[in-house]
């Protein structure tokens, strides 16, 4: 019943928003700090190649101006390479001019050539460390092929590396900003679209939690599909609780209702019965008495079993039973609570399955067999069969004329009483006819062509192919 | 007091030890702290020390405590001894001024230069600094100094074009030139070298200075010297701190700033790697660009500043026209020093200007 109360049970803590806000975040964090790293190395490579073109352009113009004159090679280094360098404003420049002997030229001739001395004639960039500085280097040769002066002149060209790390910051810093800009407004947006989505939500928890508790009734709240189903339960939920809510009313009013008279009679038959001096007399009170005691005790076994039976077709879970099984313990049971004796069983070789909840077929084949008893002619048979149309069918037959058509018509009804038995509550068939309603099957009263009187319940086979061979099997 | 004293008789070994290496040409001036003594600034400089005594006074009247060593020498000294003390990482001076540039570009580039890491570095032009190392301090063009008598008539010659003009058309100007050798001065060889790289007059003017056999001279002053006698009519490229402060008191000679172009140069300072006493060096580089030192440079040394330069100097002369180029302190530079660059253009600067021998 805690379901009504106005407080639901329910954790707050991991809220659907919470959720998305941490995931969201967490990806937006991945793919920026992904984006920083790649502007990182992006970065550095673009200031790296942007500077070794001009290292590349410097070394050429110089390449370029090596010649020979009068059997000497000269080395004239032209303005405009270094003009070329001094785009990088605030690096140091290096260079060495190397001949063909491996003299230096020009230049400095500390200057460290590249480990790596293989492909010699293509250019090479290394890097290096001099006078205390790293400095990315540039090694181009040149071949002279004059009569005077054969073989490769080196040109070496080396710059410091603050403008290259200059501009490989300024990249990584834009990127820096535009990724944290794009990264806030994302988030800021997917929270604002989450809010709005999420907002249906909050409207049926509003609902919810304004709801009286009586209201059972479905809620209206136009839902988005994805909690349609949730809402759907609910209302199930709620229905089903409303019915139950209904059928316990309808028990206890019942109950009180039905337990009043007989017990009022029970009393005032018990008060005549000790005035009464005549043992002859009295005996035959006493047995009234004894029969008004069973019928209250019938009647408070059907009430009872009334309830249960109401309670399981809304909670029991179908199971795959054999028909004759039932049968087989209702009627061990009859003998043993009714003290019915003499009570046949007709069954089929084969199992005669259904889908169903074995307590309450019982219970509606018990009281089969206690009406049959009550109202009809011994002997009394309780029988299970396959009928025609491919039902199964579990019902009792006695020798006695039957119901007359004021009874069929009342059939299944409460406290549709005998008023003749003392001992008949009237729910018995009530009972059955619930079962039946919840086994979605049906009441079925026939006239046997012999003689006698056959009411029972028809219910849908279970699926299995078990229902071919039994076919036509009854005795 | 005896403190004091010994302490005076340790500097005193200190500079003669300075002295004996360096050389002959080299002076070595000190200045006591004015109070109680707490630092050393030592200055190497190819500067005057007349042009930079009023500088120091301010310099000491601000840092009481810190006495000044001036070492004085030529460029071509200074340059050797500074380069030596780089190589050996040892001490020499905590700044380093000097108007050969290309070398101070060179030293630096070597990587013996510290950073300055002052925030007049952002108030100076580009072209004045390098690398937040090398700073400019003053603003001297390249002038030409003329002979006012010699000109009374027909005027100076106002540009470089109107110099070739008259060295060819007539023999007026044989043997009256006067001007750098650029062999011997640092000073005059990157004038020398910028010009080659600015104009194509270049060319000309030393087939004229061949063509009228120019005498020259290791120093600015020599070539003043020569005009303000009247044995030499021109100047050229003569640095205009000297000539300008010269002119202020001798009535005889003329400053032309040339109308096609002037160059500018900035005497460079930079701190070295081994500096000892670096912030009294950045503090007094400071000075050198604060107001007050620009007023004391603007003032009669004519050494200027490269921030009141432009502005000082066209009021100087009256002339608004000039095209100031200055010389930037950028690698650049290294170009003029490198080896075979340097003796190709030695050679052809030879071949035109000595005189055939007969």
């Amino acid at each position: 019943m805690n379901i009504l109360s106005p407080h639901p049970v329910q954790s707050r803590s991991r809220s659907i928003a919470w959720r998305l806000t941490l995931l969201l975040t967490l990806l937006l964090t991945i793919a920026a700090a992904g984006t920083v790293v790649a502007a990182l190395s992006y970065g550095q490579t673009a200031a790296t190649r942007a500077f070794d073109r001009l290292l590349t352009g410097a070394a050429l113009q110089i390449a370029e101006r090596i010649g020979v004159v009068e059997g000497e090679t000269v080395v004239d280094i032209p303005l405009s390479a270094f003009g070329l360098l001094s785009l990088a404003s605030e690096d140091r420049i290096f260079y060495r001019i190397i001949g063909p002997g491996g003299e230096t030229l020009t230049g400095d001739e500390a200057f460290p050539l590249p480990d790596d001395a293989s492909g010699r004639g293509e250019p090479l960039l290394y890097d290096a460390v001099f006078s205390g500085e790293a400095v990315r280097a540039i090694k181009m040769q040149r071949f002279l092929a004059e009569r005077a002066v054969r073989g490769p002149i080196t040109v070496i060209v080396a710059q410091t590396l603050r403008a290259r790390s200059e501009l490989a910051n300024e990249i990584v810093a834009r990127a820096v900003i535009g990724v944290v800009i794009a990264g806030g407004v994302t988030l800021a947006l997917a929270l604002l679209a989450m809010h709005l989505a999420l907002s249906p939500l909050r409207r049926v928890e509003i609902a919810l939690l304004a709801r009286d508790p009586k209201d059972l009734t479905p809620f209206s709240t136009t839902t988005p599909r994805e909690v349609e189903a949730l809402v759907a339960a609910i209302n199930r939920f709620m229905a089903r609780l409303d019915r139950r809510v209904g059928a316990m009313q309808d028990f206890v009013a019942d109950a009180a209702h039905q337990m009043r008279t007989p017990i009022t009679a029970l009393r005032a038959q018990t008060e005549l019965a000790m005035e009464e001096n005549d043992p002859r007399k009295l005996k035959t009170q006493l047995r009234r008495i004894r029969d008004r005691a069973v019928g209250v005790s019938r009647l408070t076994d059907q009430l009872l079993s009334h309830a249960l039976v109401t309670h399981r077709a809304d909670s029991a879970t179908l199971e795959l039973i054999d028909l004759r099984r039932v049968a087989v313990e209702a009627e061990r049971e009859a003998r043993r609570t009714g003290g019915a004796t003499g009570i046949e069983l007709d069954l089929p070789a084969d199992p005669v399955m259904v889908e169903g909840d074995a307590f309450s077929l019982r219970e509606a084949a018990r009281n089969l067999i206690t009406n049959a008893l009550a109202h009809g002619t011994p002997p009394v048979c309780l029988k299970v069969s396959i009928t025609q149309d491919g039902k199964a069918l579990i019902a009792a037959h006695d020798q006695g004329p039957g119901m007359n058509t004021v009874q069929l018509e009342r059939i299944g009804q409460r406290f549709a009483r005998d008023a003749a038995n003392p001992q008949s509550a009237g729910l018995g068939l009530a009972i059955v006819a619930e079962v039946a309603e919840f086994h979605h099957g049906s009441i079925r009263t026939s006239v046997s062509a012999g003689g006698g009187f056959e009411v029972g319940i028809e219910l849908p086979l279970a699926r299995p192919p078990l229902s071919a061979l039994a076919r036509g099997d009854s005795e | 007091m005896t403190c004091r004293a010994s302490f005076l008789s340790m500097a005193i070994a200190a500079l003669a030890t300075l002295s004996t290496v360096a050389g002959a040409a080299e002076t070595v001036t000190r200045f006591e702290a004015r109070e109680s003594h707490s630092g050393d600034l030592v200055i190497a400089s190819v500067t005057d020390l007349d042009f930079m005594r009023p500088l120091i006074s301010a310099f000491q009247q601000g840092n009481a405590g810190i006495s000044v060593t001036y070492v004085q020498d030529t460029s071509n000294n200074l340059d050797a001894s500074v380069s030596i003390a780089c190589a050996n990482r040892s001490f020499l001076a905590d700044l380093v001024v000097s108007s050969s540039i290309a070398q101070q570009v060179r030293l630096v580039n070597g990587g013996c230069a510290r950073e300055i890491g002052s925030p007049v570095l952002s108030s100076l032009p580009d072209w004045a600094q390098w690398r937040g190392e090398l700073i400019g301090l003053t603003f001297e063009p390249a002038v030409m100094v003329y002979n006012k008598a010699a000109f009374a008539v027909d005027g100076p010659p106002r540009s470089r074009f109107d110099l070739i003009d008259l060295m060819r058309q007539s023999g007026v100007l044989n043997g009256r030139i006067a001007t750098y050798d650029i062999e011997d001065s640092g000073v005059g060889y990157l004038f020398a070298f910028q010009d080659s790289t600015e104009a194509s007059t270049w060319g000309r003017l030393i087939e004229g200075f061949g063509r009228n056999n120019v005498a020259t001279f290791c120093c600015s002053s020599d070539v003043i010297d020569r005009v303000a006698d009247g044995r030499a009519y021109i100047g050229y490229n003569v640095l205009g701190s000297y000539a300008l402060s010269r002119a202020e008191n001798d009535p005889r000679i003329g400053v032309i700033l040339p109308d096609d172009y002037t160059l500018v140069l900035a005497r460079a300072g930079y701190i070295p790697r081994e500096a000892r006493n670096a912030n009294a060096a950045r503090a007094f580089l400071e000075l050198a660009l604060s107001p007050q030192g620009r007023a004391i440079l603007d003032g009669e040394t004519r050494l200027l500043t490269p921030l009141s330069g432009p502005d000082a100097l066209a009021r100087l002369s009256g002339d608004e026209e000039t095209a100031f180029r200055p010389i930037p302190l950028s690698p650049a530079l290294l170009v003029s020093l490198d080896r075979a660059k340097r003796a190709r253009f030695l050679s052809q600067w030879r071949k035109s200007v000595t005189p055939p021998s007969p």
